[in-house]
């Protein structure tokens, strides 16, 4: 059923409809609505889950790092600094292979002090062992939430994943979102069954020391598993498409982009302004087209290097940067079309909270027609 | 033996990790100048020295380190530290 909602509103709901038994969170802007409403959930009877208060993000992702080895379905939320804090844990999670989900309400890493949007937060915990997911808008923030826990619970994955949108640009958004029955989720995605559990009449201890002779091939498999669980996400999200007729089975997704000569490639938020844009364009008789990368972790080196092979310009929208190289989709863009003799440009644009406009998108198609790029865009020289 | 998943282990298998691959030198243990007195057995922080039928003293070298200590100890000089090649 459509309804109107706050971004964080919908995925607390999505959350609640995953029936997730262990809520341990800390507030942080922009992610606070979304816990805030679990919590309320949790004390009005509406959500049968222990809500765990804790006194910082890395009690709180410890929490749920017991909660989920103990064999409960775990849920954490927490942007920026509070993803920064929980840096140790995120690997261990990763590394004793539970399947936990958190929302990533995405903002700008300090110094300085920034609560706006960009996507350094989430991007900056990319070699971690976590899936990561990233949402246009909140009907994809919600649905992405259901496919998650769907993938990460599957007993040939076993990982962790982000959900990642964008924070106040969706968070604190109200937009029309078809919401899901209990029922429909019950049929979707089954009880969190997991083969082995922390039990005190058989114990087990998860996330061993690995020595030197078994350390390199506890990786290769992580790696192994976390690439091969493409095949999961799309089966996933096909499964999905067939139940609800939402289709999630692509990991990136074009938008005009058949005749395309420039291509514009973007995470998140920013695809709905790019959108707009190439409309403009088209009316104008440029042929501009657009690559929504919605799964980041496993790259889809192979989607991306298939619908770029025919592009002229490519230009990388990246709302982050590797400081010293550059931004990170870049960097997976221009791995992806190694040995091709596409062009890739990559902008960084947008960050801390920086307002991306049609005329920025317009800007970054005429820089990368010229040949122009791997630079800012948007910078006030006046201040520099 | 296939890794288990998330490097998770079940209690009391101290013993499946065989430290000997740790070691750099190896103790020899000379029958013929050993007193049996049994330091060598006290003395070793591994509990990996066991005593034959006849009341002479062996390392397991599946879980020796090599730290040296029933070398140094030994009253008879009787155990040599020899650099292991592997």
């Amino acid at each position: 059923m459509l309804e109107i909602t706050e971004g964080s509103m919908a995925v607390a709901e999505a959350v609640r409809l995953c029936r997730p038994q262990v809520v341990a969170a800390y507030p942080i802007t922009p992610q606070t609505h979304i816990v805030e409403a679990l919590a309320e959930m949790v004390a009005n009877g509406k959500l049968d889950a222990d809500y765990i208060t804790v006194e910082s993000e890395f009690s709180a992702l410890s929490a749920c790092l017991g909660a989920s080895a103990a064999g409960s379905r775990a849920y954490s939320a927490t942007t920026s600094q509070g993803l920064a804090l929980m840096f140790e844990v995120c690997f261990n999670v990763a590394g004793q292979r539970l399947p936990i989900i958190m929302t990533i309400a995405n903002r700008a890493l300090g110094a300085p002090l920034s609560i706006w949007n960009d996507q350094q937060d989430s991007i900056s915990l990319r070699d971690s062992g976590w899936l990561q997911f990233y949402a246009e808008d909140n009907q994809e923030a919600t649905d992405l939430h259901y496919i998650a826990y769907r993938v990460a619970e599957n007993p040939a994955v076993q990982l962790p994943a982000f959900v990642c949108f964008d924070g106040f640009i969706l968070s604190h958004t109200y937009e029309p979102v078809d919401m899901l029955t209990q029922g429909d989720v019950d049929k979707y995605l089954p009880k969190f069954a997991p083969t082995e559990r922390l039990d005190a009449a058989d114990p087990v201890s998860f996330g061993m020391y690995a020595t030197p002779e078994y350390y390199l091939e506890f990786r290769y498999e992580t790696d192994k598993t976390l690439k091969d669980a493409k095949s999961v996400i799309q089966a996933a999200g096909k499964e999905f498409g067939k139940m609800f007729g939402r289709d999630y089975s692509a990991m990136v997704e074009g938008y005009q982009l058949d005749d395309a000569e420039t291509v514009i490639v973007a995470m998140g938020s920013i695809c709905g302004t790019v959108k707009d844009t190439i409309d403009d364009l088209r009316k104008e008789g440029k042929k501009v087209g657009l690559l929504k990368i919605r799964v980041f972790r496993p790259f889809p080196s192979e989607d991306v290097a298939k619908a770029l092979k025919d592009a002229k310009h490519v230009a990388v929208l990246d709302k982050n940067i590797s400081l010293g190289a550059k931004g990170a989709v870049a960097l997976e863009v221009k791995d992806a079309l190694y040995g091709s003799s596409v062009p890739v440009f990559d902008y960084i644009i947008g960050l801390g909270g920086r307002d991306v406009r049609k005329n920025d998108i317009r800007e970054v198609v005429a820089l990368a027609e010229k040949g122009k790029g791997d630079q800012f865009i948007g910078l006030r020289k006046e201040v520099l | 033996m296939a890794l288990a998943v998330g490097c998770r282990a079940h209690p009391g298998k101290g013993r499946d990790n065989k430290t000997g691959s740790w070691r750099v030198f190896k103790p020899l243990f000379d029958h013929e100048k050993c007193s049996k007195c049994g330091t060598c057995q006290v003395i070793c922080p591994e509990g990996c020295i066991t005593e034959d039928k006849e009341g002479f003293f062996d390392p397991d070298y599946a879980y020796c380190k090599g730290c040296g200590l029933c070398a140094e100890e030994c009253p008879k000089e009787a155990i040599a530290m020899k650099q292991e090649e592997k």
